[in-house]
């Protein structure tokens, strides 16, 4: 009954989809001002099919819990004897749960809207939901035409066949479900860019509607990436934190969007300028979305840990790309310029520094999508190439050096209209860390540009992201203006931990006997014994190594090399000796014919301030997400006008503002 | 005008990817890792018998009057168990095979060999997958064409069906 039930429930949720669409779309024709009756049910559709979407995914859920082996995907993905947390999480480690995951947040984050938004015309509202449900109706069909989740076996299998061992991982349960919750928030501001260039209601209001939307899918999708990032450090035994693969650049070029989009959005809030710009981001970003959807799910490109190779999928996708983005980008071009364009404002203002950062950003993506197409483009004419970091590297770096400095400035700048010469005394302070840095470290040794650039930004960066607070009474500074100062300060600490990791990293890989000693930076690994050990579903092998830092005493790490038998594969689970200055990452290797095992020790000074960094931008947009609340309740007690647009003002970092200043 | 022409850009563009990433799609996916050591010759290597009814196999065994098949397997590898057949009937046509046993035991390797029948006249010991490494094969089972001078000439991944067999007689007249 599970499965019914859950199968019924999406095939309802479709047929809301097409009445939202068609309700909403009714919206648009109410020239006159009145509203048009057939509009009504657009809200309450969205919400309704919200609802059935995310019991059709409960019931999949249930169904992985009890293992349920007359599904056909339960007994392909799971196993009777799996930990009950990774038969959960099992349930989105697959294709079809991953995509039943997706439209039950399409359709949650369509029915939030519906259900809450009060502050946007009807017709936008009609019009941005008819574009939601149009969105999540093609999905719907996705999944019940050529990717059933709930799909029986004509006979239940006796046992299931397991789930990927890498996927065995608390990482899984967080990364993927944060990760698209993220990437379909945006489908949101998707939908209200879309809403509004039909309505050509694009105006600072609907900026303040859509702005939660992307703060919120921005803040998910740092964590998610955060966490992919770490999870991918710490379970695939590799050592390194980003390998420009296609799929971590599948959930960057959403993040890049976003992050453009949600400055564009607040410089439209609160100055009513860059109206089309905002309009292309949204569009953008969740059409980054969906095209990494595609590239993760057609097997187009050949990835580490792309799934659900099939073409015949993959052309579905590539249909609903050509119809969303396509139409998105037509729709956009027949329209957006009938957009006014809103306030102009001088190059050297705050304006003109988060328009910079916003064309960096959007060169950034461009590299990357570049790069992660490039082997699709000459794979056609039959060449096979791989593109990696020494491209992506200095190819981004190009475009980043120039934003983070920007960036230091940007935030002091006034709105409109500013004079360099009044920032005598920042802009030296900033030029000196960063020369000074950069000489600093060159003194101790030699190190690669990038590296180098990295550490005179970071250190630069990490003291300019106070600077907004100078001079002003701390317990008045708005919330968001502390998002953002956090935010810009956690890039900074990335930064450094980017650059450490890069510049000072220190390796050790050697073959040891029981008993054997090997130094790395000031840790003196022994390799006390190997010994077999056994998990739930897995065998394993199992390193003891004490680790001796400066000769103190001892700790235990013991890495593992497993063996899952269903189904057969094996993982190599590294052991991590966390430092507040940097980690110890060990990794056990083969046997050598001699009996001495293969040893990968590496040092890695302050490479936790790479996550560390990831979570406090996350912060930082939890709190302006926080600050806006705030602001907006107040705003609706006081009833004042104005108020917010000076907050805004003043949440961007522009000192307070007067009530005149308007 | 030149200003509304830049907002078909993105269009333009987008049409651009779709149109190649459709052409893509039509196309037949590689999924195997080629190895690079076609058209190279043999490493060497010398690997113990894999239990005891057979001699083990070395580079030298694969120079001499003929092309010989290298087939890269282990006992507890389920698509070998589904190539076994093709083997036997490749052996039947007169091909010489040789084996390479990966991370297996002799006891396995004998109780395989004895319930899916034995093409083979030699099969190497590959414990810690070096030989197998050596040569680029990514896994089991796969199948090597080597000429009379230890040259790797062709190289079959997976499973052989039996479709396959004509093709690699005929590689195995090409590498004559």
């Amino acid at each position: 009954m599970i499965a019914e039930i859950g199968l019924a429930a999406l095939w309802l949720a479709a047929a809301l989809a097409v009445l939202q669409m068609v309700s909403g779309g009714f919206a648009l024709r109410s020239a006159d001002g009145a509203p048009n009756p057939l509009a009504i049910y657009a809200r309450p559709a969205a919400v309704v099919q919200a609802v059935l979407a995310v019991l059709a995914f409960l019931m999949l859920l249930w169904a992985f819990a009890i293992t349920d082996l007359s599904i056909k995907l339960v007994a392909t993905n799971s196993h009777s004897m799996k930990p009950l947390i990774y038969k959960l999480t099992g349930t989105w480690g697959n294709h079809e749960g991953s995509m039943l995951l997706w439209v039950g947040v399409l359709a949650a984050s369509g029915g939030l809207l519906a259900g809450f938004e009060k502050r946007l015309p009807e017709r936008t509202m009609g019009a941005t939901l008819a574009v939601q449900g149009f969105v999540a109706l093609g999905f719907y069909a996705f999944l019940l035409l050529s990717s059933n989740p709930f799909e029986r076996l004509p006979v239940p299998a006796a046992e299931g066949t397991g789930l990927n061992p890498l996927l065995q991982d608390i990482g899984l349960a967080i990364h993927p479900p944060t990760l698209y919750a993220g990437y379909v928030g945006l489908s949101v501001a998707f939908s209200l860019a879309m809403g509004a260039l039909l309505t050509r209601e694009v105006n600072p209001a609907f900026a303040r509607v859509m702005r939660p939307w992307v703060l919120g899918a921005w803040v998910l999708l740092t964590f998610g990436i955060t966490a992919g990032s770490y999870w991918a450090y710490y379970e695939l035994g590799w050592g390194g934190w980003w390998f420009w693969d296609p799929v971590e650049n599948a959930s960057l070029m959403p993040w890049l969007a976003a992050t453009a989009l949600m400055h564009s959005v607040s410089v439209l809030a609160a100055r009513d300028a860059l109206r089309t710009w905002t309009i292309m981001l949204g569009v953008l970003a969740f059409s980054m979305s969906m095209l990494g959807t595609f590239l993760v799910r057609s097997g187009v490109l050949t990835s580490v840990h792309a799934f659900a190779v099939d073409p015949e999928r993959g052309a579905f996708i590539l249909g609903l790309l050509g119809l969303y983005i396509g139409g998105a980008f037509a729709i956009f071009a027949l329209r957006a310029g009938a957009v006014a364009e809103g306030k102009r404002f001088s190059a050297t203002s705050r304006e003109g520094a988060l328009v910079f950062n916003n064309v960096m950003l959007s060169a950034i993506l461009a590299i990357v999508l570049l790069g992660t197409l490039y082997p699709l483009l000459t794979e056609a004419f039959d060449v096979r190439v791989s593109v990696g970091p020494p491209y992506f590297n200095p190819a981004s770096a190009i475009f980043a050096v120039p934003m983070f400095l920007v960036m230091a400035v940007g935030p002091l700048l006034r709105w409109k209209d500013d004079k360099p010469a009044r920032l005598q005394f920042e802009l030296a302070l900033i030029a000196a860390l960063l020369i000074g840095s950069i000489a600093l470290v060159s003194f101790f040794g030699q190190f690669a540009l990038l590296p180098l650039l990295g550490l005179g930004l970071a250190a630069a960066l990490g003291v300019a992201a106070f600077l907004p607070l100078r001079g002003r009474n701390i317990r008045r500074v708005p919330v968001a203006t502390w998002g953002m100062v956090l935010a810009h300060f956690g890039v900074a600490v990335s930064l450094f931990g980017m650059a450490c990791e890069s510049a000072f990293t220190q390796e050790r890989l050697a073959a040891v006997a029981p008993g054997g000693t090997e130094q790395v930076g000031d840790f003196a690994v022994t390799l006390e014994s190997v010994t077999p050990v056994a998990g739930p579903n897995w065998t394993a092998i199992e390193a003891r190594l004490a680790v001796s830092e400066n000769g103190g005493a001892p700790v235990i790490l013991t890495p593992q090399a497993r063996n899952f038998w269903s189904p057969p594969q094996s993982t190599s689970e590294s052991a991590l000796l966390t430092r507040w200055d940097g980690q110890l990452y060990a990794v056990l290797g083969q046997q050598a014919e001699d009996g001495r095992w293969q040893i990968r020790v590496w040092w890695k000074p302050f490479v936790t301030f790479i996550w560390y960094g990831g979570l406090l931008i996350a912060l930082g947009g939890i709190l302006s997400i926080a600050g806006r609340v705030r602001v907006d309740v107040r705003r609706r007690h006081a009833a004042a006008k104005g108020a917010e647009r000076r907050a805004d003002l003043e949440a961007l970092g522009a000192g307070p503002v007067p009530a005149a200043a308007e | 005008m030149s200003n509304r022409l830049f907002l078909w850009v993105p269009l333009a563009l987008f049409a651009f990817f779709a149109g190649l990433a459709g052409y893509m799609l039509t196309q037949e996916k590689d999924q195997f890792v080629e190895s690079a050591m076609i058209g190279q010759s043999l490493p060497d290597f010398a690997l113990d018998p894999a239990f005891g009814g057979l001699p083990g196999a070395s580079k030298a065994d694969f120079i001499g009057d003929k092309p010989r098949l290298l087939n890269i397997w282990a006992s507890w590898c389920l698509p070998c168990i589904a190539e076994a057949p093709q083997l036997e009937t490749l052996k039947e046509q007169g091909v010489e095979i040789i084996g390479i046993a990966i991370r297996d035991r002799p006891a396995d390797v004998a109780r395989f060999l004895e319930r899916h029948g034995n093409p083979y006249t030699r099969i190497g010991s590959d414990r810690i997958s070096e030989v197998q490494l050596a040569i680029g094969s990514s896994g089991v089972p796969e199948t090597f064409v080597i000429d009379a001078n230890g040259v790797i000439r062709y190289q079959h991944i997976g499973d052989i069906r039996e479709a396959d067999v004509a093709k690699l007689i005929a590689e195995l007249e090409k590498a004559q």
